[in-house]
């Protein structure tokens, strides 16, 4: 490793040098605390690349000018908190419809409403999942160090590209401003996908046709000669509109396909001595951080806990989590608020093992300490 | 057949369109194909964007790049697009809700960005396709069915407004002045800044019936009668002007343009 | 099928019956007949092209080849 490559980074820096390195080339954003510092870096290094960075009126209007980005083929990416990711959600579920790769971080902070803009939480679990309005894939990826953002920004573009969606980059206060020690990778060593481009003329170009595996259409940008149509009504292979309940449950259908049949693309996960444990930590972001902590200090008290630890939020890791509760005595979720995902783990679980939460909404992190009382029953 | 201008630029397979009889949405959207027509831009290139309403259904008939956003937003998404690939020749088309109520705060931005996006308000003084409701341009005491008793809101000029955020072109046409409109849209394109072109409409089907006055003849006779050309009407006494609006090219004032202040910032780099 | 007389023609199924090229035609060309325009005066057509321009249907025009004539 090259000595220039080690650097000391907070984990805002990491997404902006992560979504660059990914091929990120415009950024719309609007200046919202905790992820101010991702709009800061994109303007200042956007330009050295070639890239576009512009500082929009809203929230609303960042999201929409990424996507109009987007159509013109640049990776394109935007960042927020919850009040500004609240705004976005209309059109986070235009570019699920529309199929528009795009990356929305959200540096998550106290809610509900402008709640406590400085300090961590972890309530936006279930927006991420069903905040805009009908039916609608989702990716959301969740990392919980500062070298983990990097790569996993990476990956939020090359799934935005791959299927032809938004993706969420959940964060939270605590990971956003940490620094940390990152060891940059070579950029050689990346992988790097970009989305299918059209493989055939504008006269046989079917911006919606799903591809041979009934999935992700070829995407043409605008100005490529392609003249084709976006909307975010419901449409047919064309792209044009339409009333039909075939036409709408074959587009919807394609649509949550394009994820269930690719969670084994899409999943990461890590786990930690989850082969003998009885009781299993199941948490995300900066509280994972204090799992892994009291999981070390109960293994030194000679307790079998072990951590299961997703990085893909959403979907779901389902099949893995009820794997887990098959094996286990417990699973304890904790989370920053009063109990979200939590509610996923019970029902995938399905009683066959007892599932509790750590749970707090003040803007305090969960320490390894709180974790260490609830594996002891100390209440 | 239709004619040579509608065959060459319009989706024939998706005419008819869907707007109501004497609507003048369809008066709008020609002047438009027309001016690009006269202009001879590559189609290629143009990229059409509107918002949701009556007005915004008139990409999907126009074959060019064309996208239909989110209502409000299509001055935002048309942001993206042109900072993105200043190549590109973006067009919005708007209403009068979309454009200055739900997406006020992007027009008066994208006005001060200076970028070069010419937008063309189809304005007909009512929110049509949710079924009358008074907008921003619905003259005070006039109805909608959300104003029963009369609207006392009072009305945007939306030229004025555009002016004022820093738009460096604004113009205002009728659907009865329809050769003035085309001549405004290919000015506006040709400015390298923002421009605005209010193009007043029609809406025969809510605005006309709600307040009685009359069907689209009688409505494009009252523009007719009513719209004084700005040229004019530097030479009338106000007294003559009470009552009237004006129409013709309202301010043209180029200034840097957005993306090409930004191409230096870029080019900075390259350089060194 | 398109209706021709003098370059103007006609497209009666893009026709919605509004009135428009009928009232402002200068020569009083156009006539409404089961609420679709049709041609009563195609002598009197000097091709100003105003109906055209104001058709918000598309449904009437100049036709270019006769009119070069």
């Amino acid at each position: 490793m090259n000595d220039k490559n080690v650097r000391l980074m907070q984990g805002n820096e990491a997404c902006v040098e992560g979504a660059i390195a990914a091929g990120m080339r415009f950024f719309a954003g609007y200046p919202i605390t905790p992820s101010t510092e991702i709009a800061e870096g994109s303007s200042e290094k956007l330009p050295q690349v070639g890239g576009k960075f512009v500082q929009m009126e809203d929230e609303i209007g960042s999201i929409a000018a990424v996507i109009g980005a987007s159509l013109t083929g640049l990776k394109s990416m935007t960042a927020t908190s919850g009040p500004g990711m609240s705004l976005k959600l209309e059109n986070i579920g235009y570019a699920a419809i529309a199929e528009i790769p795009c990356v929305i971080v959200n540096v998550q902070r106290g809610g509900p409403s402008t709640g406590l803009p400085t300090s961590p939480a972890q309530g936006d679990i279930m927006q991420a999942r069903w905040g805009t309005h009908g039916d609608h894939p989702t990716i959301a990826l969740y990392p919980s160090s500062v070298s983990e953002i990097y790569q996993i920004t990476i990956e939020a573009f090359n799934m935005a590209e791959k299927y032809r969606m938004p993706v969420i980059l959940l964060m939270d206060e605590v990971i956003g401003h940490m620094r940390e020690r990152i060891e940059l990778p070579e950029r050689s060593a990346l992988q790097i996908i970009d989305r299918k481009k059209p493989s055939v003329g504008p006269e046989q170009y079917l911006p919606y046709q799903a591809d041979a595996d009934g999935g992700v259409p070829e995407m043409a940008s605008f100005g490529d000669g392609y003249r084709f149509h976006v909307t975010g009504l419901v449409h047919d292979e064309t792209g044009f509109p339409s009333n039909s309940s075939e036409v709408t449950a074959r587009l919807i259908n394609r649509l949550m396909k394009k994820i269930e049949n690719n969670l084994d693309d899409i999943l990461r996960y890590e786990e930690e001595n989850t082969g003998d444990a009885d009781t299993l930590l199941l948490a995300y972001g900066c509280t994972a951080r204090s799992a892994k902590s009291a999981m070390d200090a109960a293994r030194e008290e000679g307790m079998k806990v072990g951590l299961f630890r997703p990085i893909t939020i959403w979907p779901f890791p389902e099949q893995k989590v009820r794997e887990l509760a098959q094996r286990v005595k417990r699973i304890i979720v904790p989370e920053m608020n009063l109990g979200q995902y939590i509610l996923e783990v019970q029902r995938v679980a399905g009683g066959s093992c007892t599932v509790e939460g750590v749970n707090r909404a003040d803007g305090e992190i969960i320490t390894p300490e709180d974790i260490l009382d609830k594996i002891k029953g100390v209440f | 057949m239709a004619s040579s201008l509608i065959e060459k630029y319009m989706r024939m397979d998706k005419l008819p369109h869907i707007w109501c009889p004497g609507c003048g949405h369809g008066i709008v959207m020609r002047a438009v194909v027309k001016a690009i027509d006269e202009l001879e831009l590559n189609r290629e290139k143009i990229c059409i964007v509107s918002g949701i309403g009556c007005s915004s259904r008139a990409p999907g008939y126009m074959n060019f790049n064309t996208l239909h956003t989110t209502h409000g937003r299509a001055l935002a998404f048309a942001t993206g697009i042109k900072h993105a690939n200043p190549e590109l020749e973006v067009i919005v088309l708007t209403g009068d809700g979309d454009c200055t109520a739900i997406g006020g705060n992007h027009l008066i931005h994208a006005a001060r960005r200076n970028m070069g996006i010419t937008t063309v308000v189809f304005n007909n003084n009512i929110y049509g396709m949710t079924g009358g409701q008074y907008s921003p341009t619905t003259p005070t005491g006039d109805k909608g069915t959300t104003a029963p008793y009369g609207n006392i809101d009072k009305v945007f000029d939306i030229c004025s407004l555009a002016q004022a955020a820093g738009a460096t072109y604004t113009g205002r046409a009728t659907v009865y002045h329809a050769q003035l409109l085309i001549r405004l849209i290919k000015d506006g394109i040709k400015n390298k800044g923002f421009s605005l072109i209010d193009a007043i409409s029609v809406c025969p089907t809510y605005y006309g019936r709600k307040n009685k006055k009359g069907d689209s003849v009688r409505i494009m006779e009252w523009l007719k009668d009513n719209a004084v050309n700005v040229a004019a009407a530097s030479k009338l006494p106000p007294e003559k002007l009470a009552g009237k609006f004006l129409i013709g090219e309202l301010y043209n004032n180029p200034q840097p343009e957005y993306t090409e202040e930004y191409k230096k910032i870029v080019e900075s780099f390259q350089r060194g | 099928m398109a209706v021709k007389q003098k370059g103007l023609v006609i497209k009666p199924d893009w026709c919605k019956g509004c009135g428009i090229c009928v009232a402002f035609c200068p020569k009083d060309v156009l006539k409404m007949e089961n609420n679709k325009v049709t041609i009563a005066n195609g002598d009197a057509c000097n091709g100003c092209g105003l109906c055209e321009l104001r058709c918000p249907d598309f449904a009437i025009y100049l036709e270019e080849d006769e009119k070069d004539e």
